[in-house]
């Protein structure tokens, strides 16, 4: 019998990504991926994976999944309300963020909401069994490709698992949160920022843009002050020859708003891109809600790139430092009794 | 000839050769594309993750964990100075097209109208036409195909399609286009393939190419019928498009 989660109640947005569909843009294809790979990182190595095995990617409200396979272990990562896992025999129990769990078969883990970000992350060890579509699992909804039959999930799907019944060993969690970062977004100056004037592109870096209801995984309409163009609208200042669109590209159509453009972005386009948001920020792009504040903050390339470099020795020690979870209050004895039941594994300490 | 080299964050840059659309540019442009290529395949410019080119440019991006932008930019100029690639060829591609059924080409009647030929010499200008694939992108498989019989240039619908069914043929200003999914579109369809632009059932889901040679072949509807069959079953040779390599 093949192990699934079976999806009950279905989220309001929850697709699979991994880390994107490298190396295809040349031929039209979106990268897609994960809006916050810091979180599907964290969820992967929670949950014993390799970083860019395809994780469950929540948006804003989490699914109802019934474990069907012997047993699972999950990770959660990202502000959830309380998650709760129930069984047919026990009443529900809540579960904690940042950490792995240890699901049975005919248990219900209902993922909460996502809070005070728009994305979480439940990665499942060992993956799930789902083909590759161009050396990735990440789906891009709009080509109907990757992922669970190339869309967000729906009730009633089942999601096959790679393991039928969790390997052995602790459960892990974080030893603290991982700190994003606060203030401006960092961005660097172009490709076209010639395109706006001294005064537009001053706005831009002066002002507070806040996150409008048009946000999703191609990218992120922002309102605010208008940016002025160099040269009139109706002039062409606004069109360019269509050209690469890089991951965290700020276009200004002729409206004079920023739009940022994210993983599900088209790979060319023809409005001036007046900066692009540096990669150590992305991921709190990812996280970005609608009706939230932000200011953008212009930095230099090599500045850029050593902040991504920071970032990710800093990811590197946090997963180096995931400590073993242990329930509130010392040794969880019911778990403590299924454990040596079921998998003869006794804590250690 | 200089080139400018435009920021995009620490994880990409713009390798622009110019700001106008011409084969001459858009040839040196294919040229580094495929000399990035070569030179990531023998090892010789690590970080470097893909290239996406476009009429006028070429967009490098990398990964900042294995490269930096100060390391990678003199590398790619020294291959802008090298030039194009020793035996670097396009492919000579074929597509079938039918521009009989009226279902496949709402629009000849009124671009024969507006261009003062007959439909016959549309399509006839439309096979004559020496395209070339410079971009694909917006969406997966969509590509950009310029060389239109000046003849023909017009303008885009001034009332857009909410629906153009999938591998239609169409024309606007100097370009041509096959749709590689049903989508809104404002070109002027004349025609259709059977043939899918993007098919993900295939190892390589995207046939055409950026610098490829293309021209049609007119069909009619009993040989579009057969090898529309043949692709929905997987059975169509895609090589036999393919003239020359």
């Amino acid at each position: 019998m093949t192990a699934h989660l079976k999806v009950v109640r279905a989220g309001l947005f929850d697709t699979l990504q991994d880390l994107g569909r490298i190396g295809f843009m040349a031929l039209g294809m979106p990268t897609a991926g994960a809006m916050d790979r810091i979180g599907l990182g964290l969820a992967n190595a929670l949950a014993g994976n390799p970083t860019n095995t395809a994780a469950l990617e929540i948006g804003v409200m989490g699914p109802d999944l019934l474990v069907e396979a012997d047993s699972v272990r999950v990770a959660l990562v990202g502000p959830l309300s309380p998650s709760l896992i129930e069984g047919p025999d026990a009443s529900p129990k809540p579960l904690e963020s940042d950490r792995s769990h240890l699901l049975k078969r005919g248990q219900t883990l209902r993922v909460g909401m996502v809070e005070g970000s728009s994305t979480a992350y439940l990665a499942v060890a060992g993956g799930f069994a789902l083909p590759a579509f161009m050396g990735s699992l990440s789906t891009y909804s709009r080509a109907g490709i990757g992922g669970f039959e190339g869309r967000k999930l729906g009730a009633g799907d089942a999601l096959p698992l790679r393991r039928e019944a969790a390997p052995g060993g602790d459960e892990h969690k974080l030893a603290q949160p991982f700190d994003y970062g606060t203030g401006p977004i960092r961005v660097v100056w172009g490709p076209q920022e010639e395109y706006f004037s001294a005064a537009g592109r001053q706005t831009f870096i002066g002002a507070d843009y806040k996150v409008s209801k048009e946000a999703d995984r191609m990218g992120i309409r922002f309102e605010g002050p208008v940016i002025e163009h160099a040269v009139a609208v109706d002039k062409g200042g606004a069109d360019i020859i269509s050209d690469g669109i890089g991951p965290g590209a700020i276009q200004v159509p002729g409206a004079g708003l920023p739009i940022v453009l994210l993983g599900d972005r088209q790979t060319v386009g023809g409005y001036p891109k007046i900066a692009t948001v540096a990669s150590v920020d992305l991921p709190r792009l990812g996280r970005l809600l609608p009706g939230q504040t932000v200011r953008f903050a212009a930095i230099p390339v090599d500045e850029a790139e050593k902040l991504r470099r920071d970032q990710e020795a800093r990811l590197q020690r946090t997963i180096a430092g995931l400590v073993v979870a242990r329930p509130p209050g010392g040794i969880d004895l019911v778990r403590l009794y299924e454990e040596n039941l079921i998998d003869g594994v006794v804590y250690s300490g | 000839m200089s080139v400018r080299y435009l920021s995009c964050g620490d994880t990409a840059f713009t390798v622009e050769f110019g700001n106008e659309i011409s084969p001459e540019i858009n040839g040196r442009v294919m040229a580094l594309h495929a000399a990035i290529a070569q030179a990531r395949d023998a090892g010789e410019i690590p970080g470097v993750v893909e290239t996406v080119p476009t009429m006028r440019s070429l967009m490098v991006t990398y990964d900042p964990l294995a490269t930096s932008r100060a390391e990678l930019q003199p590398r790619v100029d020294a291959l802008v100075a090298r030039g194009l690639p020793a035996g670097m060829k396009s492919r000579q591609v074929m597509l079938p097209c039918c521009y009989d059924d009226r279902e496949f080409a709402p629009d000849l009647e009124e671009v024969a109208e507006r261009t003062k030929k007959t439909p016959d010499e549309v399509i006839a200008a439309h096979l004559a036409s020496p395209f070339k694939v410079y971009v694909l992108g917006f969406m997966p498989g969509l590509a950009y195909v310029a060389g239109l019989e000046p003849s023909l240039f017009l303008p885009r619908r001034s009332q857009p399609r909410v629906r153009v069914p999938r591998s239609s043929v169409a024309i606007a200003m100097d370009m041509t286009t096959i749709y590689p999914f049903e989508s809104p579109g404002g070109w002027h369809l004349i025609g259709r393939t059977p043939l899918w632009m993007f098919d993900q059932r295939r190892e390589q889901p995207v046939f055409l190419a950026p610098g490829d040679q293309l021209s049609f072949q007119r069909i009619d509807r009993k040989t579009y019928d057969r090898i529309a069959r043949d692709v929905e079953a997987g059975a169509f040779d895609w090589s036999s498009l393919v003239k020359s390599q």
